[in-house]
């Protein structure tokens, strides 16, 4: 068990490249980005995790159990919020896209030059 | 560059990543052997320094509460840029709202989604509203609060009123109330160096017991300011 | 709150913890597969749904339930439905 989370993160990590190196839609390409960005939040998630603890919330515990880093988690929700953000500001490009050179194949937007 | 040979390159590109990957995650400690310092000191003084008993909301909004302005920021700049990319060109005429389905087939929204959308409503607006202001004791906090109300708004649209959506989301209500939010965070922090003290210091009084939905002062506000925040940007 | 601390387990048994972790983390990981080899978009968004869902029970697994709110809302709900908006606006220009 010591390395394997980690390992699923490089595959989520790889997948996701591949379809957006691959993609023929922009869309499926925004979507690929989000899983690379997925991969991040198990990796933040994977590294604060203490084998036996608990969640980080002590309204009915005693303030001394064991439990998993908090910060690492406030990380990763910053990071989810982020890419809603983000993922919402390249719909928008892509709709724009769509509307100029009426394709959204970005194998064929390249070849735009402005 | 043709599919082929993009492929090859990714791969290539890929085995050099899984190589330097690899390489690093010897250096890890594994997981489950959380060795770090940082988390364990907060487990242990957050409680007793913020009377709040969750303490992923207590790093959030009172530790690290600087990161979280700047991401209430990130959210608003997507927003203002979303409105800036899909703004009227030269050349395009804001055509009048019409009913665009009318030369297409569209199945009229069925009366189970219809129902089962209005039900939902209630609850999820209490449950937002449970979300937004529990931030402080159990797993919950301004963002997700704020998210769920704008499911309730958007169950409405989803049961085909789409007439009553416009009335309760106009629009300048939504900007205001988006701004307020944002400025609110910010007007917090600057409440606390008006007093002299760093900005974003928690200083309002800490409320009588940890876990009380009272307590810990002005993380409970800034949550609500932030909660207030987020639905805009859904709409 | 009650004043004697009666030890209430809050984390299952170890070994049933490990096993969902393992068992969420291999239905992530086919997931992420699943999602990028889906080529149409409508039905790519669905499968980010689940996909959206699966994360978060693996972030449950991981004891961290305020990620797990954060990407029920934002990845199975918020997300998809800006996908699908986007969609039917890129369409409606192509009739």
């Amino acid at each position: 068990m010591g390395v394997f989370p980690f390992i699923v993160v490089a595959w989520i990590l790889t997948v996701g490249l591949y379809g957006i190196v691959t993609s023929r839609h922009l869309v499926h390409q925004i979507v690929c980005l989000i899983v690379v960005q997925s991969s991040t939040y198990v990796l933040l998630l994977g590294v604060g995790y203490r084998r036996g603890a608990a969640a980080p919330y002590f309204s009915d515990v005693s303030v001394h159990t064991p439990a998993v880093d908090p910060v690492v988690q406030a990380l990763a929700l910053t990071d989810v919020v982020v890419e809603a953000a983000v993922t919402a500001l390249l719909l928008a490009f892509a709709v724009q896209a769509h509307k100029r050179f009426g394709t959204l194949d970005p194998q064929e937007l390249v070849q735009f030059k402005g | 560059m043709n599919p082929a040979v993009r492929r090859w390159v990714f791969l290539a590109g890929a085995a050099g990543l899984a190589a330097f990957y690899l390489w690093g995650l010897t250096g890890l400690p594994g997981f489950g052997n959380y060795p770090g310092p940082y988390g364990d000191i907060i487990n242990r003084i957050a409680v007793a320094q913020t009377n709040a008993t969750g303490v992923v909301s207590a790093v959030n909004f009172e530790y690290r509460a600087f990161d979280t302005l700047g991401e209430e920021f990130i959210l608003f700049a997507a927003a203002v840029g979303v409105s800036v990319v899909l703004r009227r060109l030269r050349g395009e005429r804001e055509r009048p709202a019409r009913d665009e389905s009318m030369d297409r087939n569209l199945a009229p929204t069925s009366d189970a989604v219809r129902m089962v959308s209005l039900v939902l409503v209630g609850p999820t607006l209490v449950m937002g509203w449970y979300l937004a202001s529990h931030a402080q004791t159990s797993p919950s906090g301004g963002f997700q609060g704020g998210v769920v109300l704008a499911t309730a708004f958007i169950l409405v649209f989803l049961a085909g009123e789409f007439l009553i959506f416009e009335r309760i989301s106009p629009l300048a209500a939504i900007d205001a109330a988006e701004a307020a939010g944002a400025g609110g965070f910010a007007a917090i922090g600057v409440s606390a160096v008006a007093m002299g003290l760093p900005y974003l210091t928690n200083f309002l009084p800490l409320g009588s017991r940890p876990g009380a939905v009272s307590s810990s002062g002005t993380i409970a506000l800034i949550s609500f300011s932030s909660a207030s925040k987020s639905p805009p940007p859904s709409s | 709150m009650s004043g004697h601390a009666a030890v209430i387990p809050h984390t299952a048994p170890l070994g049933l913890m490990n096993v969902l972790q393992v068992t969420m983390l291999i239905l992530v990981a086919a997931g992420a597969a699943a999602v990028v080899l889906v080529r149409d978009p409508v039905r790519q968004v669905i499968a980010l749904s689940i996909y959206g869902v699966l994360l978060a029970v693996l972030f449950l697994a991981f004891q961290a339930p305020d990620v797990t709110l954060s990407e029920l809302t934002v990845g199975a709900v918020a997300v998809p439905l800006l996908l699908l908006l986007t969609l039917a606006k890129v369409r409606r220009r192509e009739e």
